[in-house]
């Protein structure tokens, strides 16, 4: 149940903003809401079987996420936005990469900032306090954030023409990785207090990355992390992969981070 | 658990297709599911039962094809099978494999009244 409503959005995701309390959207309210109650549509279910044919129907089980996907990424380009996928696991410091990449960009380029999680307003809260635009979206029980999500939450930022979204999604190596949202590209986020195995435990995620940010480096000296070996593994599994180590905390490699960005940035 | 939402999709847009031919009632599913497509197929079977509830499709029986996946050599050309992204090619040696299939994740029939 929602608890500022207390209506039932059935797991559904729901929109806040940071400092506006009274502010919440049940994504799917205006369409595509799908109940799955008894439909009483009277029609008779007519118990003989003998007019059951077989169709071939080739359709694309995410067909309806991939079409409104390009939706969103044809009007990204129109609007020449450059928009980022953020996948990691819950922890890796997607939310500190993002409020060290808005001072570094500003200035020269508007950032804004979709925050996936299941709950809170956290960390939408922490760019908020950047002073930057940024909408969160809560999942309820969902694993992953959506093309429809995105959509609907974008329509709220009131996005400026040149300039870079950034998606955080829900921190989650498997599930994500399946969705596309309409994202120019997706950068994978790993830190140094994880496995350097993480490639090969979660091959889906880096197979479809196109960029990995080793973060918190200045840890290493503190542990075994050996980042050649977590490299080259992630290499293995997509030989496309680009790599920079970076530690947000630090700002070690935020330089290489910010030319990378401002690259693809001059781009769109 | 993302095989919630696939299941829930499916059962979307077969109704829909079900609706389009004119039909009520879908009786049969067949899909197709790579083993790299992600989806784990005891997951979305389990998911099935609960997504098809109250639609035309409650009570439709899902056939599930699986699909081995391959792989060519974006260095050397080669195409052979593989068990997954972090393949190797068995002709060079390099970890430079390209996926040909085992990403599939699709309806190819449904059965409908």
């Amino acid at each position: 149940m929602c608890d500022t409503c207390g209506c039932s959005p059935e797991g559904g995701a729901v929109l806040r903003k940071p400092g506006e309390e009274g502010y919440h959207v049940h994504i799917g309210d205006e369409a595509g809401h799908h109940h799955h109650h008894d439909h009483g549509h009277g029609h008779d279910h007519g118990h003989s079987h003998g007019n059951a044919r077989k169709v071939e129907v080739e359709l694309d089980v995410l067909q309806k996420n991939n079409l409104l996907a390009e939706r969103n990424r044809g009007w990204f380009q129109a609007k020449r936005v450059l928009a980022l996928n953020f996948l990691s696991s819950p922890g890796s410091g997607k939310t500190t990469i993002l409020e060290k990449t808005v001072p570094l960009l500003s200035g020269e380029w508007p950032v804004a900032v979709v925050e996936g999680d299941q709950q809170t307003t956290n960390d939408a809260d922490r760019i908020h306090a950047l002073g930057v635009p940024v909408i969160q979206v809560n999942t309820g029980t969902g694993c992953h954030l959506d093309a429809q999500m995105v959509q609907r939450a974008v329509r709220e930022l009131d996005l400026q023409e040149r300039s870079l979204l950034c998606i955080e999604n829900v921190g989650n190596l498997v599930c994500p990785a399946m969705f596309d949202l309409g994202e120019a590209a997706r950068v994978v986020v790993i830190s140094v207090t994880e496995g350097e195995d993480k490639p090969l435990k979660y091959p889906t995620m880096f197979h479809h990355a196109d960029l990995v940010l080793l973060n918190k480096t200045d840890l290493l000296p503190y542990l075994d992390f050996d980042v050649e070996k977590c490299r080259e593994y992630a290499m293995q599994v997509n030989h496309h992969l680009e790599w920079i180590e970076v530690s947000a905390k630090t700002g070690e490699g935020m330089d290489l981070w910010k030319a990378w960005l401002t690259s693809r940035l001059e781009r769109i | 658990m993302h095989e919630m939402s696939i299941a829930m999709s499916i059962v979307e847009s077969v109704a829909e297709r079900a609706r389009q031919e004119g039909c009520e009632r879908v009786t049969g599913i067949e899909i197709v599911v790579g083993r790299l497509s992600g989806v784990q197929v005891e997951s979305l079977r389990f998911c099935f039962d609960a997504a098809t509830r109250g639609t035309p499709v409650e009570g439709a029986e899902l056939s599930i094809e699986d699909r081995e996946p391959s792989g060519a050599c974006d260095a050397c050309g080669a195409e052979f099978p593989v068990a997954g992204f972090h393949a190797c090619c068995p002709v060079c040696g390099l970890f430079r494999v390209r996926i040909v299939s085992g990403e599939e994740l699709a309806v190819k029939t449904i059965t409908i009244e």
